[in-house]
């Protein structure tokens, strides 16, 4: 198997875990990468704790950009929305084990994206959030 | 006769190159950017080594000597799209500023606001953008020729956009995703008849056929060295004598001048009036080594095995199960093969393919309106030139196969 593309990347993008939408949600947020087309929608509930009890992602991509959405979610249920804040690109490169050059970077980085604006009740979503 | 592209290549260092150890080259992305012949490099490096200087009003050898070669550029790609006069060759960086050199020039200082231009819903970007911006800037209406399912302009949808009295038709002689070729000259002749000036982008035709000008009748045409075994850096504008006498100039600086006085300028006579500042001298000899190796191939072998690339690689992708080929048929188009693959997006295509040295492009290839007309947004685009073989399309059949068994 390729490096690049190994099992856990294509099982995660043929079979997600967290792909869906949460209605009534608390947390939503979307953003895509008009390069490539790459769409995700995040939506989250927190508790009174202000912990994530539950998470989905919805959206089109790359193998890259899905799988990482649903690696990222899956690894923030029952996380406080203060350590979701403080995550970075290395976070989602160890999720997905994988090295990336800048074009697939970004693909990788979306969902990243996309949830920590969600997070933070940010109207749009920066690349500073995940430098 | 038919090309004999295995000793073709040995002219191609590049195409020597392995990516890893044991992999070599499969370079299926000409489109974008063709790989340079050996005359090409050497021309340049020649012109380096023993020419070097800046050109015009040098008296030295060395100014005289460079001059001549950048000026016998000119009357090599002047020959070469059968232009009337050296003089109507502008040289640019690309295809992109000359056709940004005509909306800043002809366009602001013709059109009013409501007048119309008309594009093709095939454009790339480079004949996009540089109209929306007059278009905001100076109330220009721009209507669009619908592309069909399959792929083609829509001729009838075009007569009824003429009878509009369009000020400018500017289309592509060939889309460089669909591949398409447009008929540049009947469409020509019917933007003349309703008195509208035509600007073609030749960035994929001109590499790609034989191109004459004077027998297209198009007014402007606009090219880029590059994509066709030249260097980057340097393209032309073509512009017919009387429209570029009466445009006021493009960039100011050195060299556009006839005279200057610190209030005032007399322009210089074309086509120096549009060549600001120093030039790329040495892409200039370059590009002419260029035009001097198509030549020596010839442009209908160039086109005939095009068209044999192309019907190969149709015939072998549309046999995959769920690859879906975008554009007409073989005998309609270029050398170009944009694709998706059912369950695939196409990053995860080049991605695999790369890791087998197979050089393809995904996106939306500067073409996003397109893309959105089919529905898309993105595609894998193979593409092929001179030096291209059929054991390429083979092992981009192949890898492919290899990404839908690893997507399986």
């Amino acid at each position: 198997m390729d490096d690049l593309y190994r099992e856990l990347i294509i099982d995660h993008y043929k079979n997600p875990q967290y792909r869906g939408h949460l209605d009534p949600n608390d947390i939503r947020f979307e953003d895509d990468n008009p390069l490539c087309g790459d769409h995700i929608e995040v939506t989250l509930r927190v508790d009174g704790d202000r912990k994530v009890t539950e998470g989905r992602f919805d959206g089109k991509g790359c193998a890259i950009s899905q799988a990482s959405a649903d690696l990222l979610i899956e690894s923030i249920i029952g996380k406080p929305l203060e350590d979701v804040k403080k995550l970075t690109k290395q976070d989602v490169l160890d999720l997905l084990g994988i090295e990336l050059g800048p074009v697939r970077l970004k693909c990788a980085l979306l969902a990243l994206k996309v949830l920590k604006a969600g997070v933070y009740g940010l109207g749009e979503a920066s690349d500073e959030l995940v430098g | 006769m038919p090309l004999d592209v295995l000793s073709l290549r040995n002219d191609f260092p590049i195409l020597k190159r392995e990516v890893s150890p044991g992999i070599p080259l499969v370079y299926l992305d000409s489109t974008a950017t063709t790989q340079k012949p050996r005359s090409v490099l050497e021309a340049m490096e020649a012109f380096y080594r023993t020419n070097n200087a800046n050109i015009h009003r040098g008296v030295h050898i060395l100014a005289e000597e460079s001059t001549g070669m950048y000026e016998q550029a000119r009357q090599k790609v002047a020959k070469f799209i059968n232009a009337p006069s050296a003089e109507e060759v502008i040289f640019t960086r690309n295809t992109t500023e000359s056709i940004n050199l005509v909306a800043y020039t002809w366009a602001r200082a013709t059109l009013k606001s409501g007048d119309r231009i008309i594009l093709t819903e095939m454009e790339h970007h480079s004949n996009l953008v540089p109209w929306h911006m007059l278009a905001s800037e100076r109330g220009v209406v721009m209507e669009f020729v619908p592309v069909t399912g399959e792929g083609l302009l829509d001729l009838e949808a075009y007569r009824a956009l003429l009878t509009r009295s369009p000020k400018l038709v500017a289309f592509s002689g060939m889309s460089n995703v669909l591949g398409t070729f447009n008929p540049v000259a009947e469409m020509t002749r019917l933007a003349h008849a309703a008195g509208a000036i035509v600007l073609v982008d030749g960035a994929q035709s001109v590499p790609h056929l034989p191109v004459d000008v004077q027998a297209l009748g198009v007014d402007f045409l606009a090219f880029s060295a590059h994509k066709m075994l030249g260097p980057t850096g340097i393209g032309t504008l073509y512009g017919r004598a009387d429209l570029l006498e009466r445009m006021p100039p493009f960039l100011g600086g050195g060299d556009m001048i006839k005279t200057v006085h610190l209030r005032s300028f007399i322009p210089n006579d074309l086509p120096h009036k549009f060549e600001a500042g120093t030039p790329a001298i040495a892409e200039a000899v370059g590009f002419g080594a260029a035009v001097d190796y198509l030549n020596k191939v010839g442009m209908e072998a160039v086109a005939a095995h095009e068209q044999e690339m192309v019907s190969y690689a149709l015939e072998r992708l549309e046999e995959i199960p769920g690859v879906k080929v975008l554009g007409p048929s073989a005998d309609k188009k270029g050398g170009v093969a944009a694709f998706t693959l059912e369950g695939v997006h196409p990053h995860d295509i080049a991605q695999i393919m790369d890791r087998y040295g197979i050089a393809v492009r995904a996106g939306h290839h500067c073409a996003q309106p397109l893309h959105e007309k089919f529905g898309i947004t993105a595609t894998a685009r193979a593409s092929f030139y001179i030096y291209s073989l059929k054991e390429e399309v083979d092992a981009l059949v192949a890898g492919i196969y290899k990404v839908k068994e690893i997507f399986g």
